[in-house]
């Protein structure tokens, strides 16, 4: 009887001393990318190694287990770097990016293209006609516009440079 | 003494008569009824054709949809029960003769309003499409906020959400939250009224799972807010979309077989009356011909 109890004893102190390493965190290395614009769906649950994107408050790369976020896109490149290493562009016109606690992320643009779908030529024509018309008007709403024209414009030029 | 009373029978002149009809009347009959089922054939091609088109146009739209509401979800915002103020955005389209899918929205926003007016809420809607117009504006005409035409004709772009959108917020209606109400689409044959959530400005910000989310000022919360709230319109735009050709298509090919029965009845009534007429006109030969 004293023996069983010693054993008992014995035993709890060992179970005490067993230590285990920390759980990964939930989702692991997988990042679950969900990349769509209205008319086009290019990635769907897909899992990539990292993504870089253009927010208005400058561009950032998101990898597995990014802290939360949600940001809001600017005209620019977004690049997928997929799990074996390739990488693939698309220029964005503006969006969203929402990075979820479990690793999921959201990025919706309201327009994307491939960049060989692009021509310098005439973005590069848009951003001069934009210029000299954002010189002609004063009308707070028509400067909006025309200042977002140069902006996605010069964007696409320096895109494709 | 008294009068008597005379009960005047009083017989119409013009009573309903029930002749046998001539064969002039189910020549016509049957002319226009044919005419009907070409109609009602040719609509339930180019039903069938926008159908096809909106299918494919709704699997992108989906995969967006689900992706703007999945914040929503994993973040489990809810609406706090006590808000006053609420926005039903109600997607239907301008044309009709598409079975129940208008007044299925129509029902469940009006069976809404009841309930929150009910309970001392407030509530305001927005008509997406001219048939729900009609079908809210004598009996809710004090809660329509703002009336969308020219739905339906062509298919819905992101321009048109985006439309929707801004006019909603420019109207200046502080809503606390929300629902669009719109025809899920499952398959050609059958659509599901359902109501996809709206949230506040505020329900985000002080939801409080929001915490966990990194670096967030409101000029950011309230564009992302926007654009979720166009890509809501858009997704459920798409879907109502494709539930209405589809159920547009189904209503004309039950037309089509109903006039192709009605053709069948006619038809036979036309023969039995082509032969009534000819041994009629045999019967008259004969007896004449035997008075002589």
């Amino acid at each position: 009887m004293m023996a069983a109890r010693f054993l008992v004893r014995r035993a709890i102190p060992a179970l005490r001393q067993v230590r285990c390493y920390a759980d990964a965190p939930g989702g692991g290395s997988q990042m679950s990318f969900t990349f769509a614009s209205p008319t086009q769906v290019f990635f769907q649950n897909a899992s990539v190694r990292q993504v870089d994107v253009p927010t208005l408050t400058g561009a950032f790369g998101i990898l597995p287990a990014h802290v939360p976020t949600l940001q809001v896109l600017r005209p620019g490149v977004v690049t997928v770097f997929n799990d074996d290493g390739s990488s693939a562009k698309y220029f964005v016109s503006s969006g969203s990016i929402t990075v979820n606690a479990d690793s999921s992320v959201q990025l919706l643009a309201e327009e994307a293209v491939t960049l060989e779908n692009l021509d310098v030529a005439a973005a590069k024509a848009n951003l001069e006609k934009a210029q000299s018309e954002l010189l002609g008007v004063s009308d707070e709403a028509a400067r909006a516009e025309i200042q977002i024209s140069i902006d996605a414009n010069d964007a696409i030029v320096k895109a494709l440079e | 003494m008294f009068a008597r009373t005379s009960a005047v029978v009083f017989l119409p002149q013009c009573g309903q008569v029930r002749t046998m009809a001539t064969l002039k009347d189910i020549t016509l009959r049957l002319k226009s009824v044919k005419n009907i089922q070409k109609i009602t054939k040719s609509m339930k091609m180019v039903a069938a054709a926008k159908y096809a088109r909106a299918e494919r146009a709704l699997k992108p739209a989906r995969v967006y949809g689900t992706g703007s509401l999945a914040l929503y979800e994993k973040a489990e915002i809810k609406a706090p029960e006590d808000k006053t103020k609420h926005l039903l955005i109600g997607v239907t389209s301008d044309r009709g003769l598409c079975g129940a899918i208008h007044t299925s929205v129509a029902k469940n926003i009006k069976l809404q309003i009841a309930n929150l007016t009910a309970s001392g809420k407030e509530v305001m809607v927005v008509n997406v499409g001219d048939k729900l117009r009609g079908l809210l504006h004598k009996t809710y005409g004090s809660h329509i906020l703002l009336n969308c035409k020219e739905v339906g004709r062509k298919p819905p772009t992101f321009t048109d959400a985006s439309n929707i959108a801004t006019e909603l917020i420019n109207s200046g209606y502080e809503y606390d939250t929300g629902s669009v109400i719109y025809n899920k689409f499952r398959s050609v044959i059958s659509y599901k009224t359902s109501e996809a959530p709206v949230f506040s400005i505020e329900t985000v910000a002080n939801a409080e799972t929001m915490g966990i989310y990194d670096d967030i000022d409101a000029d950011v919360l309230r564009n992302y807010q926007e654009f979720a709230l166009v890509n809501l319109i858009y997704f459920s735009l798409k879907e109502s979309s494709c539930s209405e050709q589809s159920a547009r298509m189904g209503s004309m090919d039950a037309a089509s077989k109903n006039a192709g029965e009605m053709i069948d009845k006619l038809t036979l009534t036309f023969n039995r009356t082509r032969q009534a007429v000819i041994t009629r006109e045999l019967i008259e030969i004969i007896s004449g011909a035997a008075a002589l």
